[in-house]
């Protein structure tokens, strides 16, 4: 007995955490982020004058905030091993139900109404999207009906929604005082549409990885079965998850009116498509269980700056998605390997 | 003989036309290990399934520290000290140990970051790790994934788990039926000193020496009834297995 006792304490003693540097390089989220590093490095190379510029990264900042919203809340569903596809939709319709009704309160054009007026579109977008987002909770965790048809059914009633709403036009009339602000506004050379996304994220973040609720997330994703078995009310966990990615979706509509000064209709359809794939990219696992709000970031960026650099060297910007599909392609396949060499043990 | 820490009397379970348990009865005391052993299909699963919340019983009563006891969730068994090792582990691979053993129980940060459900992350990995080495878990690490552990530690840590919130009963559903030796010998060990703590505990096993070996009783179910009881110091392989096959039986048999 003493025998034991002492091999175990010595097997203990070792028990100590991994070192920060091998848990670092042992996660993809490193390597995701060094493939983000390395494509900014050689498009700086090839054109250092044109791609670091304040410009340049302001705008690459600006656009790609209204996806990196979606993609946080589609973060938290992937790792249930869930999937949204109706963000882009519900997005569409919060953007059109906030500005619409900015327009109604001030009389029908809202493009010199005051914070009053903007804080109620604000809080009107955010509803919509929840109301949506419950929705599809509800439908996921009650009904018990896949998220991908779930989600494929309200993608195209809440794009329905949004046309039937104002004759399939998109509503102008977003106030000026709002698009100054976060729209084209900047706070020491950020625009603060990019400061509103990174609060946004690093809530997310935060939520993800230090909370209860974060941790409930990973466990549904991981084992449903354990963690109903441990008293984790799973359907509760499964509504506040989408729930969560449809207030986001609600929250990325208004920053898209501040943005471009209108409530477009069209444009979206593949917003949805986008979030996954930065999720994805970003090295969360499609299988669930796995992933982070970090390396969505960077999920979010990759097609970005390819995006924009392509057209900075000069290569036809049609090398973007194709460059993009074989990134995904090959960031799942690793996850999967990774995945059957980890469960063979 | 001290009172029965759990008493099932003549339950029964039907799934639709199937009845799986028969007036099956069952009793546990505190402070000991009895083996609940049976041939497939005798209904072993299922009277587990029923005395840990999982099912609910159709018929028939179950009687806890003498009380009625009615249960319809695993929380209502867990909030009464009575822990589950399931068959299939029922861990979440993705989660590393410590919060495996915490899942459903995290412990929160004092204050106000408690109050936002923020997890106390290294007060978990220390509890988790001074109770692995008390019930004997060797893990290379603490914080990789259930899923990178081989079989037998996974297993532990699903043992330390369970033993680690019991404070009246565990049920073991085949806690060794993926180990190796030494692994084995190590649940067994376990399951010896959690007894002797004064907690109870039930093993299901198709291992008859094993059974043997750190049991004090057997009791035996056959076609949903309980149809034998020994004590483990007086009875033989050869008597068990009589009564799981129904060459032998000692009570309820109609």
């Amino acid at each position: 007995m003493t025998d034991t006792e002492t091999t175990l304490s010595k097997d203990l003693s070792a028990e100590e955490r991994t070192p920060l540097l091998k848990r670092l390089t042992g996660a993809n989220t490193l390597w995701i982020g060094l493939v983000l590093l390395v494509l900014v490095a050689v498009f700086g190379a090839i054109r250092p004058d044109a791609v670091f510029q304040v410009t340049t990264l302001q705008f690459l900042l600006a656009e790609t905030s209204v996806l990196l919203v979606l993609a946080v809340g589609m973060t938290f569903v992937i790792i249930t091993s869930g999937i949204d596809l109706s963000v882009g939709s519900v997005l569409v319709f919060a953007s059109v139900t906030s500005a619409l009704a900015m327009n109604e309160l001030s009389g029908g054009d809202a493009t010199n109404a005051g914070w009053g007026v903007i804080a109620c579109g604000l809080l009107v977008a955010v509803v919509s999207g929840a109301v949506w987002g419950l929705l599809n909770g509800l439908l996921v965790s009650r009904a018990k009906i896949p998220p991908l048809i779930v989600t494929l059914g309200s993608f195209g009633a809440a794009q329905g929604a949004a046309l039937l709403l104002n004759n399939g036009s998109n509503v102008s009339g977003i106030p000026d005082r709002l698009n100054r602000t976060f729209g084209s506004g900047t706070w020491f050379g950020i625009p603060n549409i990019v400061i509103v996304a990174a609060i946004v994220t690093a809530a997310g973040a935060l939520l993800l990885s230090t909370t209860r609720f974060g941790r409930y997330t990973y466990a549904v994703g991981s084992n449903e079965e354990a963690a109903r078995r441990v008293g984790i009310s799973v359907r509760n966990h499964l509504t506040k998850v989408y729930l969560l990615a449809g207030t986001l979706a609600g929250l990325a509509g208004f920053m898209g009116n501040a943005f471009f000064r209108v409530a477009v209709v069209t444009g979206h359809e593949t917003d949805n498509l986008n979030a996954i794939a930065a999720v994805v990219l970003g090295g969360t696992s499609i299988f669930g269980g796995m992933g982070s709000v970090l390396g969505t970031v960077f999920g979010v960026f990759i097609p970005a700056v390819l995006e924009k650099g392509l057209v900075i060297i000069g290569v036809r910007e049609f090398w973007q998605p194709i460059a993009v599909a074989i990134v995904l392609v090959a960031a799942v396949w690793l996850d999967q390997t990774r995945r059957r060499a980890r469960n063979q043990r | 003989m001290t009172e029965p820490l759990l008493e099932a009397r003549d339950l029964t379970k039907n799934y639709g036309t199937v009845e799986a348990l028969r007036g099956a009865s069952f009793t546990a005391y505190p402070g000991e290990v009895v083996s609940l052993i049976g041939d497939n299909g005798a209904g072993k699963s299922t009277l587990v399934k029923c005395l840990c919340g999982v099912e609910q019983p159709t018929g028939g009563t179950v009687l806890f520290d003498g009380k009625p006891l009615t249960l319809n969730s695993p929380n209502d068994a867990r909030d009464r000290g009575i822990e589950t090792v399931f068959q299939d582990l029922a861990v979440a691979p993705d989660l590393d140990p410590a919060a495996n053993m915490f899942l459903g129980r995290e412990i929160l940060k004092p204050g106000l970051l408690g109050r936002l459900g923020v997890l106390d992350k290294k007060a978990m990995r220390r509890q988790a790790v001074e109770h692995f080495t008390r019930f004997g878990a060797t893990l290379q690490s603490i914080d990789v994934p259930i899923a990178a552990l081989s079989g037998g530690q996974r297993q532990s840590v699903a043992v330390a788990r369970s033993v680690a919130w019991a404070s009246k009963l565990v049920f073991m559903d085949e806690p060794t039926a993926a180990l190796g030796v030494v692994q084995r010998e190590r649940v067994l060990d376990v399951i010896k000193r959690v007894r002797d703590e004064g907690i109870a505990v039930v093993l299901i096993s198709h291992n008859m020496p094993e059974v043997l070996s750190v049991s004090d009783r057997v009791e035996v179910l056959r076609l949903g009834r309980r149809v034998a009881r020994f004590k483990a110091a007086e009875t033989t392989v050869e008597e068990l297995v009589g009564a799981m096959t129904g060459a032998l039986s000692q009570e309820d048999a109609a």
